[in-house]
């Protein structure tokens, strides 16, 4: 009996992305432990992490970055297949979509405070879509749009100017390439 | 800063802002009330709009309650409840607020072109 050997070669890319996935997963905990005024009102730490890798890798490793981020810092905090689970995975879905456009804008003049900005109100439009469409079917949640709106506004904000300015530092190139 | 702000995020930042505004403006801002509903006992007597100044008299349990319309605004002009809570309301105009007497069972309400939340209606 020949024993089976089961080999899954793993590239340069997949340990990248494996790394740059645990930071992000590393942000997600942290802020998981910050309370927050709102439910829902969120800084999105670890999305700072995914701009950064648009940035300098592309959209499809910011794609894996982003998802498995959300996956597996589920499963660390114990909410994978919850509703909570779904709002996030929803929000990065259509925030990677809209970044998937935003990141052919000439980069001359959209930087990646755009791209905050943008995936940000991507990411809330897309939750208060499930919660009014799934969870609470009721005018009242679009009584609270403005408040998200705003939170997505300042955080997109400050996120972007965030990865901005590490990428501006040549310490960046200390981030596992 | 002006390393990390490009134009383009500029005007990203102020079209997300005007966003923002427009977001609070139409969602809590106060719309204007356009139709008057006005129950007795429960049921609905008169539902009118506001583009005309006039006067119901509704009848109540106790007596008449005077409606009045003027200038697109509603109040109980008169009623014969004992402590006088719905009179001293005094005018409504924005959509989703009312005014009850309940003594004489009347109550006017307005609706807007959409109908507000709030914790009458949830």
């Amino acid at each position: 009996m020949t024993p089976s050997v089961i080999n899954l070669p793993a590239s340069q890319d997949d340990h990248r992305i494996a790394r740059l996935a645990a930071f992000a997963i590393g942000l997600s905990l942290v802020e998981a432990a910050l309370p927050s005024p709102l439910p829902g009102v969120k800084p999105g730490l670890a999305n700072i992490v995914t701009l950064l890798v648009l940035q300098r890798f592309g959209w499809r490793a910011a794609a894996w970055v982003s998802l498995l981020r959300v996956v597996a810092g589920s499963l660390l905090l114990g909410s994978f297949l919850s509703p909570g689970f779904v709002l996030s995975f929803s929000g990065a879905l259509l925030s990677l979509g809209v970044l998937a456009m935003a990141c052919k804008l000439p980069a001359n003049w959209f930087g990646p405070v755009s791209h905050s900005i943008l995936a940000a109100f991507a990411h809330i439009a897309a939750q208060l879509a499930v919660v009014y469409f799934w969870l609470i079917p009721h005018a009242g949640v679009l009584y609270l749009a403005p408040v998200f709106a705003a939170a997505a506004l300042l955080f997109g904000i400050v996120n972007g100017l965030v990865a901005s300015r590490l990428l501006g530092e040549n310490s960046l190139n200390a981030l596992p390439a | 800063m002006s390393d990390y702000l490009k134009p383009g995020d500029w005007i990203i930042a102020l079209a997300g802002m005007t966003l923002v505004a427009s977001l609070f403006l139409t969602l809590w801002g106060h719309a204007a009330g356009t139709t008057l509903i006005i129950r007795s006992g429960g049921k609905v007597v008169a539902e009118t709009d506001l583009t005309r100044n006039r006067d119901f008299e509704i009848e109540g349990p106790l007596g008449t309650t005077v409606v009045s319309v003027e200038n697109r605004r509603v109040r109980i002009a008169k009623d014969p409840s004992p402590r006088q809570y719905c009179v001293k309301q005094g005018w409504l105009s924005h959509a989703g607020e009312a005014a009850l007497c309940l003594p004489n069972q009347v109550s006017v309400e307005l609706a807007g072109a959409v109908k507000r939340y709030d914790s009458l209606s949830y």
